[in-house]
Order: structure tokens, then sequence, then C-alpha cells
């Protein structure tokens, strides 16, 4: 069985012991009006008019005229019966559609039981929209593939050879920022302490970044490293890639050509 | 006795076509391949029940949800560039395989196979021209998605955890494309992976036996193409795929890709 919340048994209670104190009032008035009801019958009625359903009023009547009919003892027991009867449900102002009766239990404001998780968003069918798009993408990006490969070949220099060491010597286009590091640090600061670092603050970032903005204007700072950050290896790679020459030395590519095979 | 017309050879063909399609789709096989629900069986008009009925009956519901939000579909916020990363593996998958064929990782064999590959092969300079631009593409669509991502802020809660695994997919998909690069087994091939290695050689304290442990002996050689050749082929894709599956299952966990700016 379901627990009921504290909160809720509390202000059950309060109402039940509310009930009863007017219950309690309304007993105690209702002999009141029994002791007189046998003279003043149609005053109380009168009284009651607004208050008590035409139905209940009429089932009462009926009930005194039969107990004048019957005898006295059992006409005060049937009358006493009869006029709390009316006295009792009009306790709580019986104010529902169609003269019945209704009691306001509790009020259960949204959020309080159940836990609303889904705001409603805008969302779209992933077929046709999604899987339109990642089809296209994809057709673009294997005709390019394609028609550059038809075009520009895959480069196959002479066999491998131990005895012939080609000058410059270069890394795979995106270790040349590295290789670039080698020229001004000592090749475990360059290949190994660097990248290290930088490949652990990577993965760090969104736990050093407590910042829970996503807008741009807030993340100025995070931007700025980042772009920083990727110029300077963009550079490094650029340099690598093209301005370096025979011996590794800087050159202008456009002076004594290019050193550079993908 | 009134000759009845016969309906042009076009309209009988298609009446053929379609009594044979209903046989087809009728029956026990081919209800066993597609799922109840599926378009397939019962065929498609575009409504909204069934816009969700191709994803739900099919093994795309794997990768996708039946609906995603708005933005989420905006080529100007993705560039696409996550599924395109993705997409390319599949065409280095493809391409990979056909390259295996014709492929022995031995010093004396390895550049032989790729020059017989390029001259003799049908289509075989084509594929192996694919695969290393494609493998060169993909380095750059996994390098600008981190870019894009991070710029996006989409690294935030909760989406932290899955950045972690995008950087390892970016560290494996490098050392994909570099134990790639020692195959053709020519001098571009040799002496980029030598500056390479040598450079992990300087890993402190125990830099002599990563090394050796990458090169599967002191000097560049046939067992070192070995090794590679198997972390290239095997390995290192069979532990991408691991980390590409977490990855796209986080990303639907984490609610999708990120929100707008």
């Amino acid at each position: 069985m379901a627990e009921v919340p504290e909160h809720l048994l509390k202000r059950a209670q309060e109402a039940r012991e509310r009930a009863e104190a007017q219950q309690g009032g309304g007993s105690s008035a209702a002999p009141e009006s029994s002791g007189a009801e046998s003279s003043e019958a149609p005053a109380e009625g009168s009284s009651g008019g607004p208050k008590i359903p035409d139905h209940l009023l009429d089932r009462s009547k009926s009930a005194r005229e039969q107990a004048a009919a019957g005898g006295a003892a059992p006409a005060a027991a049937g009358a006493v019966a009869t006029a709390s009867m009316p006295a009792g449900p009009a306790q709580p102002e019986p104010t529902g559609p169609g003269g019945g009766t209704q009691r306001l239990l509790t009020v259960v404001k949204s959020g309080s039981i159940q836990d609303v998780k889904a705001t409603p968003t805008d969302k779209v069918h992933v077929w046709p929209h999604l899987l339109v798009v990642e089809f296209v993408a994809a057709l673009i990006f294997t005709a390019f593939t394609l028609v550059f490969s038809i075009f520009v070949n895959a480069p196959l220099l002479e066999l491998a050879n131990f005895n012939e060491t080609p000058n410059p010597s270069k890394a795979p286009w995106y270790f040349l920022g590295l290789q670039e590091l080698l020229t001004m640090f000592h090749p475990m600061v360059a290949g190994v302490t660097i990248p290290g670092i930088g490949l652990f603050l990577l993965i760090l970032a969104p736990y050093i970044d407590r910042n829970p903005s996503k807008k741009p204007e807030d993340r100025k700072f995070a931007i700025s490293l980042m772009t920083i950050h990727l110029m300077f290896w963009a550079t490094l790679v650029l340099i690598g890639s093209f301005f370096r020459g025979p011996g590794f030395n800087f050159v202008f590519p456009w002076e004594v050509g290019l050193f550079f095979d993908l | 006795m009134a000759k009845q017309p016969k309906p042009p050879a076009s309209e009988r063909a298609k009446q053929a076509m379609s009594g044979m399609m209903g046989d087809v789709q009728g029956s026990q096989a081919w209800a066993s391949i597609f799922r109840p629900g599926s378009i397939f069986r019962k065929g498609y008009s575009d409504s909204p029940r069934n816009r969700s009925y191709v994803i739900m009956n099919s093994v795309l519901y794997h990768l996708h949800p039946v609906k995603v939000k708005r933005h989420a579909v905006k080529v100007s916020y993705t560039l696409c560039l996550g599924g395109l990363s993705f997409f390319l593996f599949i065409l280095l998958t493809v391409t990979g395989i056909f390259l295996m064929f014709f492929y022995r990782p031995t010093a004396a064999q390895a550049w032989d196979d790729i020059y017989v590959l390029q001259t003799s092969v049908t289509f075989g300079l084509l594929v192996r021209n694919m695969h290393r631009w494609a493998a060169h593409l993909m380095v750059i669509t996994v390098f600008l998605h981190m870019a894009r991502v991070f710029y996006h802020g989409a690294y935030k809660p909760p989406r932290e955890f899955n950045w972690v695994i995008g950087v390892i997919l970016l560290t494996l998909t490098l050392l994909l494309s570099f134990t790639g690069y020692l195959l053709p087994w020519d001098q571009l091939a040799l002496w980029a992976v030598t500056v390479g290695t040598n450079m992990m050689g300087f890993t402190p304290v125990f830099g002599d036996q990563v090394r050796f442990v990458l090169l599967g002996g002191v000097e560049i050689g046939t067992d070192t193409l070995l090794r590679w050749y198997v972390l290239h082929v095997l390995m290192l894709p069979f532990v991408i795929v691991i980390f590409m599956a977490i990855h796209f299952w986080r990303v639907r966990k984490d609610g999708g890709i990120s929100g707008p700016l």
C-alpha cells in the first residue's frame, strides 16, 4: 500500500475535527429545533429554505404527516430523525450541481506527488528529416572522395630503404606540430610532456570548465583559450608541412619547392 | 466471335509484376525478414504513424530515436561532422577490406603487393586512393567535430563523460591513421614512422620498453609491419567500435545532441 504523505494525513485530521465540531453544534441545535418543531414547522422550513434541497424538505414533511397520523411516541423519534437529517447535511453547505453534496477532500498541486519531467519540446521525425540530411551528406562525401581519388593518386615512393634517409624526413601531417616542437625543445618535452599534458587537459576540459553557461558571451575565456590552442597547433602543422626543407630548415615553399607528402 | 482487345504490353507487365510482388510479400520468408509494422510488409504512405514505423521497425532504431528535437536536424548547428566521421569510418572499413585481399604484411612482399594492386588489380588504384584520402579526411572531420562541440559548450553537464569518450576516439583515430601509414612499406612510410616512434622512445623512465613494444624489436622491421598491420586492421578498429557504441549511446541517453546556444 502506498504511503500517505504526512501533510495530507494532518490536513485530513484537521478537517475531521472541524467537521466534528460543527456536527456537535448542529446536533445540539437540532434538539432545540425539534423541540419547537411540532408547533413551528413552517417557520423552520422557511428559515432553512435556501439551504435545504426541496426533496429533503418534502421527505421531512411527509414523515411529519405520517407521524401525526401514527402515535405520539414514534412521532417524537421520527421528528428528531427527520429534523436532524436536513440539519446534518446542511452543515457543509451543499452547493453541488443538481442538488448533490460534494466535499473537497484535498487539493493536490501539480508537482507535489508526481514530478513532471518531460517538458514539451518541438520535435520532428527522424525519418525523413534527419535521415535525408545524413544520406545527402554521406553521398556528397562519397562523391568527393571518389572524384578526388580518380584525379589524385596516393603516394607510393620507392621501396623502404634503411640505408637511405630522405632529407627531410617528416612524420604524418597531424604529427608535424610535434615534430616542429622538436626543433625547439628536448625530445622528451616536445614528444611526450607537451602532448601528454595537452591531451590530459583536453580530456579534463568539462571538469575544469565549471561555467554552466553555453552562451559565447559568457565563455569568452574558454573560447579564447581554445582558439589560441587550436591556432597554435595549426600554425605549427602548417610550418612543419610547408615551410620545412632539407635538414628541417625553414624555407619558403615558393623558393625551394614543397617537401610534403600526404 | 468478338476478339477481346488485348491490354497493351506495358499494362500486362505491370499486372504481372504486381501479382508477383504480392506473392513475394505474402510469403512466409518475406514476413520472417521484415518485422510486423515494417514498411516493407505493409507498404508506405506518408503519415506520422508510418514515419515512426520506418525507424521503429528497422535496425536504425539502434542508432536513432523516432523523433529528435527540431534544432538537432539543422545542418548549420552540427555541420554533420560526427555523422560524417562515422560514415568515413564505414567507408574506410569497406575499402580496407578490399585492400586486405591483396596485401601481405611482410617486408619482402608489402611494397610489391601495393604496386601490383595499383597496376594489375581492377579498381585497385582507385580503392587505395579512396582509402588514403578518406583516412586523412576522417582525421580532419573528427578534429573539426571536437572543435564544434567545444565552441557550442556541448561538453557541459550532463555530457562531460561523452566528451572524454570523444577525446579517446580522436586519439584512436590518429593511431589508426598512423598505424596505416607504415603499411605501404615505402620510403615515406618507413621514415615517417621512424620519426614518430623515435619521439615515443623519449617517454620518461620506460621509453625504451615503449618503443620495443611498438616496434616489435629495437628497429623497424618486418615484425613491426606485422604488429602494426594487426593493430590497424583488427585491434584498433575493434576498440574504436566499442567506444563509438558508447559514444552514440550516451548521445541519446544525455538527451540527444546539445541544445542551441
